[in-house]
């Protein structure tokens, strides 16, 4: 993105700067980093609560008689599996079978769908959808209607039940309510991108700081702690979970990236399926696969992964594991390479580090 | 906050001397730019180190960043205290959080370098 491009502010960018936070720009938006510090908020998640602003994120809205027809047309997961208030994983796949993007399809209603996209994707998956759309059906692009929050940690429950009447507890794992929060309409969501319990919320934009100062206040008891960007890097990652443009993108397939629970081939036609059903057949040429450091080096982004001296992959993502303690990444390998206990090379700038590939996620909840 | 008996670059590292000994570390602005600093790989004692030129790096949660010499010589000492507690780099960049000792091979290279006022300048300059 050039630098002159006008840069995108969240309806809490005020908010952010009185609470100290460093912004960075991220695909376009200024977003806070950091607050306290990166292990701070961290560990704040993993042991109490953090709340994030997470209003970059787009919004993508599908009503009319045809509506499941357009979902299960450019999404790979089974959105016929859904009831109303549920909510899945799932992927927008190029003819290629690569993402365009991974979102998160809510449904609310038999002919209402409501799609959480990523910030740097928004308009092409709106051109996306509208593309595919033959269907009685209309796509409409909603991002500017609301401010999305993520309240996440053991503490993310206690938190958020002082602020509403609705009986959070009995919102399962990807479902969600429609309540007010402080007599604001939200849409509750019991989502996340940090490995913890939690909650996202969908505000409208006008309302989203006194829900963020609500949030704040409510979780003082706890440990609250405002978290940016860097720890939800961290956290995502110790979890294991998908960053767009890291490991996926365009080129990479739901098969490739150990994200083959969220295609459903036997559900019907949809966008991407003929180019997966023959990587089905021939196989992967490569995989993503979890590493750990076996010294004090770290592994980064795009670091160059060899085996036998050979270079066989890349570092799709890696950093220090706050929570293990360890240096941790993800990688992609030919599959026979992808395996347990295999020894591998990371170029560590003007070095050679050893790792080992490890189970994933490297950091998993007691439930 | 930045000592005026320190000298300063660009790229937010400083030098103190003592005789022809200078002690090298990273600011306190470097230091909060990078974030939680998890490592600091040093170079070994004996090792010569060119002004300008990366003398190691700093890993923090966040990122990997080169820190360059200030002043060319030989490394003499690094901060053993580092190995263990990089955090140090955060809580006392000017002080407990030195990087390397070096002697100098050319003194007069400390000419290039800014003071604390023009440091502090720079810095607000640069935004």
């Amino acid at each position: 993105m050039p630098e002159f491009a006008s840069v995108k502010r969240t309806p809490l960018n005020a908010a952010h700067r009185r609470l100290g936070a460093k912004m960075i720009n991220f695909s376009g938006w200024e977003m806070p980093v950091q607050y306290s510090g990166i292990l701070d908020e961290h560990h704040a998640v993993r042991r109490s609560v953090g709340v994030f602003d997470v209003s970059h994120m787009g919004e993508i809205e599908i009503r009319g008689p045809e509506a499941l027809t357009l979902v299960q047309y450019v999404t790979a997961n089974d959105a016929a599996r859904l009831e109303p208030g549920a909510a899945q994983y799932s992927a927008l796949l190029n003819e290629n079978g690569g993402f365009v993007d991974d979102i998160i399809v809510h449904k609310v209603a038999q002919d209402h769908y409501f799609l959480c996209v990523n910030a740097a994707n928004q308009e092409k998956d709106y051109d996306y959808i509208r593309t595919a759309n033959c269907f009685v059906a209309t796509v409409e692009f909603i991002s500017g209607r609301y401010a999305q929050l993520a309240i996440q940690g053991p503490s993310a429950l206690s938190t958020l039940r002082k602020l509403t009447a609705a009986d959070l507890s009995l919102i399962r794992r990807y479902h969600f309510l429609d309540r007010e929060i402080i007599g604001v309409p939200a849409r509750i969501a019991r989502t996340g991108y940090t490995g913890e319990d939690g909650f996202e919320l969908y505000i409208p934009s006008e309302s989203a700081e006194v829900v963020w100062d609500r949030i704040l206040d409510a979780g003082q008891e706890f440990g609250i702690k405002p978290c940016g960007l860097g720890a939800r890097n961290t956290l995502r990652l110790e979890a294991a979970m998908a960053l767009y443009g890291h490991e996926i993108n365009d080129f990479i397939t739901p098969f490739e990236a150990n994200l083959g629970w969220i295609v459903k081939m036997n559900k019907g036609e949809f966008l991407g399926r003929r180019a997966l059903a023959r990587q089905l057949e021939e196989g992967v040429q490569r995989k993503l696969a979890g590493f750990q450091m076996r010294g004090r080096s770290i592994a980064r982004d795009s670091y160059k992964v060899m085996v036998n001296g050979r270079e066989v992959g890349w570092v799709t993502s890696g950093g220090p594991s706050p929570t293990l303690n360890r240096n941790i990444g993800l990688c992609y390998l030919p599959p026979e390479f992808a395996v347990l206990g295999q020894l591998v090379t990371v170029a560590v700038r003007d070095h050679l580090a050893e790792a080992e590939i490890v189970p994933t996620p490297f950091y998993k909840r007691e439930k | 906050m930045y000592p005026e008996n320190f000298r300063y670059t660009k790229e937010h590292e400083w030098v103190r001397m003592e005789g022809d000994t200078g002690t090298v570390g990273i600011t306190f602005h470097a230091q909060k730019e990078l974030g939680d600093i998890v490592y600091v790989d040093l170079p070994k004692p004996g090792q010569h180190v060119e002004q300008g030129k990366t003398l190691g790096s700093v890993e923090s949660v966040k990122a990997v960043s080169d820190i360059y010499a200030p002043v060319s010589g030989e490394v003499l000492e690094i901060n053993e205290l580092l190995a263990d507690a990089p955090e140090k780099l955060n809580q006392d960049p000017h002080g407990e959080g030195w990087l390397i000792k070096i002697r100098l091979s050319d003194p007069r290279e400390l000419e290039q370098l800014m003071t604390a006022s023009e440091y502090q300048a720079y810095l607000g300059a640069e935004g």
